[in-house]
């Protein structure tokens, strides 16, 4: 059982990431306790906000989720980018290709063109390291570029959107959307999506702990000589666990093609894949920090948004600070352990 | 320079610590240590693992400061920050993993860090002077003959057996005029022969006034090697005897704190069943290590003990046997497990035949140190019908079978959900046996079940081992203490460089013999 250090470490890296963050502000020439009250206010202050906050934490669930099932086997899966581009693809695809599927049974469709998608771009890097040795880092960060250049040629070539200027694939069948909670949420797009993520989540934690095949992932991940000896098949268990990790990325597709756009767009990703290596960093590679952190995450976006417009001198990129900085004292193992030292063992 | 080597005679104590103290930040691995070491003799320091004796070494050849108490040299108070400062005050160590570059000659390996030079180099910065070897070398002959340890100075030390390469960790430290050598378990990777030729040096070096200090877990060479033994235990010094007036059994009492069986008790051999191993011509490339053409046979109610120096080949035939697929484990030959042609089999399933493993290297092969006891029991076992059942792991039965394991094998603590990595090295050992027992194995593979582990549990995991052998199991123990394997062992076969180089039936050999095969005599 983790100690409550540890559970509290990542909530301390949190506000003083937050403090510092605050602090530059004070340096800009605003009043850090206004911009916190922006902050609140636009993450939190509606249902419309809210709606807002949750709509941009559900893709990083989903690649928090990702990063932290690989972690789990001791693999570090940089290619969650890909694998997200390459769900968000397969929705579409099939979406634009079998358009009259009817309701009850497209989302179900959807769901798993995401999951083969993604799960497709993490096989491959598992593979490439189980039977080949070759290092996932290496291949998961060129796959993101092959995923890229696929996905822009399947796009502009194979499924182009001809009424539309922008670089897009041709809408999905309208069996697939998920509808919005608009009496609730107003026009936030909000979508069933959240909810499948909170599912994955709790599908994850069940596999990796109360599981025997989620153990062997964990015992793997954790020390791999001693799951030879014990007669786990190392190789069998990264495969599986980085398409899964591929899988769980995947499935952003289904938020942003089924629960917004309708459509597989170029370049939807703002480094989702990416952040979701931070998040599950900060969630410390467990379900439900991922879920936090991703919510923090999502909370900072949506309210660092409103800063550009009531503010005078900070715009929407102290986001990207405040995330920085928490990520810096989360992975500040220095600056923890000296706190201890000098509490004398009373925790951050 | 002058002559610092002093007599034995006016020097109050060579070494002596005062109330010496050293906390790591919640633990307290020395408390008030008091040691006296009269010049010009060997004296033994023992004790169990983590019972403080390695710190107290460590403070006093330089590498921690204490927090609290005084180190004495010669009646003089000092203090030193790095083992430099120790070495210039005479006082040197060899340590277990001995500190040697492998490539370079057993020269350059003495020189190196005290490197002689010219004297007309002397305008230049220290280290771009040239190296002057000649005086060095007519030096370190001269050492070498009044000491008694002759070494060819300039063979490669990776060419060299481990009992000369200890020799020149000892010329290394002559070299650099120690008076006080510590040896950090001297014995541990030698043969019983080059045991006594290092006794018989280090009596040597104690003749010519030299003051040693040996670190050890065994009391035999306590016994028969020192003048003065101190023993530690849980951070303090529990006891100081002079040899001749103290026994085996008294210092294990004083080790453990409290009365110890020394002796293995032997039950009658069970008769014999048919085989759980057999091993025929098996055989690894050489590029992977050092197995030629091995068979061999186990039988159910049989110990069979595989003695060896480390790096003959012991590793290699355990994970042939385990993995006989991989082409790193077995490149040729046939393994059958309980009766079973295994050869093409996955661990998984030789396992599941009725296998247990207690491995070298517990932590490495072992456990899941950053994981609770709980999962580390679970290792192996997650998919039995015991502990899994619809997909899921059974937790309460989980817990249930730790507590048990807990109280049948005496795990302190007795707490599931701690770490292992906070356990003691004995206790997670009992982890481990405690588990593959658990598989109720019809063939045991048991290696080095009891390095590190403390007097209170070895005795204990023999017995465990023994009853296993009661019980009807085969068992294959790999042990590099001779004593251990003579102890425990029907029929012995010796590992010289992956071959079997001899096989002798209980009782019918001597450790002279055996020491002789595993030097690569016949």
């Amino acid at each position: 059982m983790e100690s409550w250090r540890g559970r509290l470490q990542p909530l301390a890296a949190v506000l003083l990431g937050l403090s510092l963050g605050l602090a530059v502000t004070a340096v800009a020439g605003e009043n850090p306790w206004n911009v916190l009250k922006v902050l609140a206010q636009s993450s939190l202050g509606s249902w419309y906000d809210l709606g807002m906050t949750l709509f941009y934490a559900t893709p990083l669930i989903f690649t928090g989720l990702s990063v932290a099932v690989a972690f789990q086997a001791g693999l570090f899966n940089i290619g969650a980018e890909g694998q997200l581009v390459f769900g968000a693809l397969g929705v579409a695809a099939v979406g634009a290709l079998a358009p009259g599927v009817p309701s009850p049974l497209a989302p179900l469709v959807g769901i798993l063109a995401a999951v083969v998608g993604g799960g497709l771009w993490g096989f491959i890097p598992g593979w490439l390291r189980a039977r080949r040795g070759s290092h996932e880092v290496i291949n998961t960060i060129m796959l993101n570029f092959v995923a890229a250049g696929l996905s822009s040629w399947v796009t502009l070539y194979l499924l182009r959107n001809m009424d539309s200027q922008n670089p897009e694939t041709r809408p999905v069948g309208a069996g697939y959307l998920l509808g919005h909670f608009s009496s609730v949420f107003g026009d936030a797009p909000f979508s069933g999506a959240f909810f499948l993520a909170l599912l994955a989540a709790f599908g994850v934690w069940v596999l990796l702990w109360k599981t025997p095949l989620g153990f062997e992932i964990r015992a793997v991940g954790q020390n791999e000589s001693a799951a030879r000896a014990a007669g786990i098949d190392g190789a069998r268990i990264r495969i599986l666990a980085m398409t899964l990790a591929g899988a769980l990325a995947g499935l952003v597709g289904v938020g942003e093609v089924m629960g917004n756009s309708g459509k597989f767009r170029m370049g939807f990703s703002p480094d989702f894949g990416f952040v979701g290596i931070a998040v599950a960093l900060l969630g410390r590679n467990r379900p439900v920090g991922v879920i936090a952190a991703a919510l923090l995450f999502g909370a900072l976006q949506k309210g660092t948004a409103a800063l550009d417009f009531e503010t005078e001198h900070v715009t929407r990129d102290l986001s990207s600070i405040i995330q920085a900085l928490v990520i810096l004292s989360v992975s500040a193992e220095g600056l923890w352990s000296w706190m201890k030292r000098r509490k004398g063992g009373m925790g951050a | 320079m002058a002559d610092s080597l002093q007599g034995p005679a006016a020097a109050p104590a060579a070494v002596e610590l005062r109330g010496l103290t050293k906390r790591f930040r919640h633990v307290v691995a020395n408390a008030g240590v008091d040691l006296r070491v009269e010049p010009g003799t060997i004296h033994g320091v023992i004790g169990e693992n983590g019972a403080g004796k390695s710190t107290a070494m460590k403070m006093l050849y330089g590498l921690y400061a204490p927090d609290e108490g005084q180190i004495l040299v010669d009646g003089k108070v000092c203090s030193w920050r790095t083992p430099q400062d120790a070495i210039r005050a005479g006082i040197g160590m060899v340590h277990q993993h001995f500190m040697l570059a492998g490539p370079y000659t057993a020269l350059d390996n003495i020189l190196l860090g005290a490197e002689p030079s010219p004297s007309w180099a002397g305008f230049l910065p220290r280290s771009l002077r040239p190296v002057d070897r000649s005086a060095a070398r007519a030096r370190l002959q001269k050492l070498s003959e009044q000491y008694g340890l002759p070494v060819d100075l300039d063979a490669p030390i990776e060419r060299l057996p481990v009992g000369i390469q200890q020799r020149i960790e000892i010329l290394k430290l002559l070299y650099r005029e120690a008076r006080v050598l510590i040896l950090d378990e001297p014995t541990a990777v030698l043969t019983p022969q080059e045991v006594i030729a290092l006794f018989e040096n280090l009596r040597k070096l104690k003749a010519e006034g030299k003051t040693i200090i040996i670190i050890t877990h065994k009391l035999k060479e306590v016994m028969s090697f020192t003048e003065k033994v101190t023993v530690f235990r849980a951070g303090r010094v529990t006891g100081e005897v002079e040899t001749a007036k103290t026994s085996p059994q008294e210092l294990a009492n004083l080790m453990v704190g409290r009365k110890v069986v020394l002796s293995v008790e032997v039950p009658p051999q069970p008769p014999l069943g048919p085989p759980v191993l057999e091993l025929d011509s098996v055989a690894l490339d050489r590029r992977h290590g050092k197995l030629d053409g091995v068979s061999l046979q186990v039988r159910a109610g049989e110990v069979v003990g595989i003695a060896g120096v480390e790096g003959n080949g012991q590793s290699e035939l355990m994970q042939a046997i385990l993995h006989p697929r991989d082409p790193g484990c077995r490149s040729s030959g046939k393994v059958r497990v309980l009766g079973q042609d295994v050869t093409a089999n996955t661990t998984a399933e030789i396992k599941d035949l009725g296998v247990g493993l207690v491995p070298e290297d517990r932590h490495q092969e072992g456990l899941l140190l950053e994981r609770p006891m709980t999962e580390n029991f679970l290792l192996g076992l997650q998919r039995s019908p015991r502990f899994a059942s619809g997909g899921f792991i059974r937790q309460d039965e989980l817990e249930q079978a730790c507590r048990n394991a807990i109280r049948e094998y005496d795990v302190r603590p007795a707490a599931i959900d701690l770490e292992l990595g906070r356990f003691s090295g004995g206790n997670q050992q009992k982890v481990v046996i405690a588990r593959e027992f658990e598989r109720k194995p019809r063939f045991l593979i048991a290696a080095q079940p009891t390095r590190g582990v403390d007097v209170g549990a070895i005795e204990f995991i023999h017995q465990r081992i023994l009853r296993a052998r009661t019980e009807g199991a085969g068992v294959l123990l790999v042990s590099s203490e001779l004593d251990e394997v003579l102890a425990l062992s029907d029929r012995i076969l010796v590992f010289y460089d992956g071959r079997v180089a001899g096989e002798f039936k209980r009782g019918e050999c001597t450790e002279r013999e055996i020491g002789l095969l595993m030097g690569g005599g016949s």
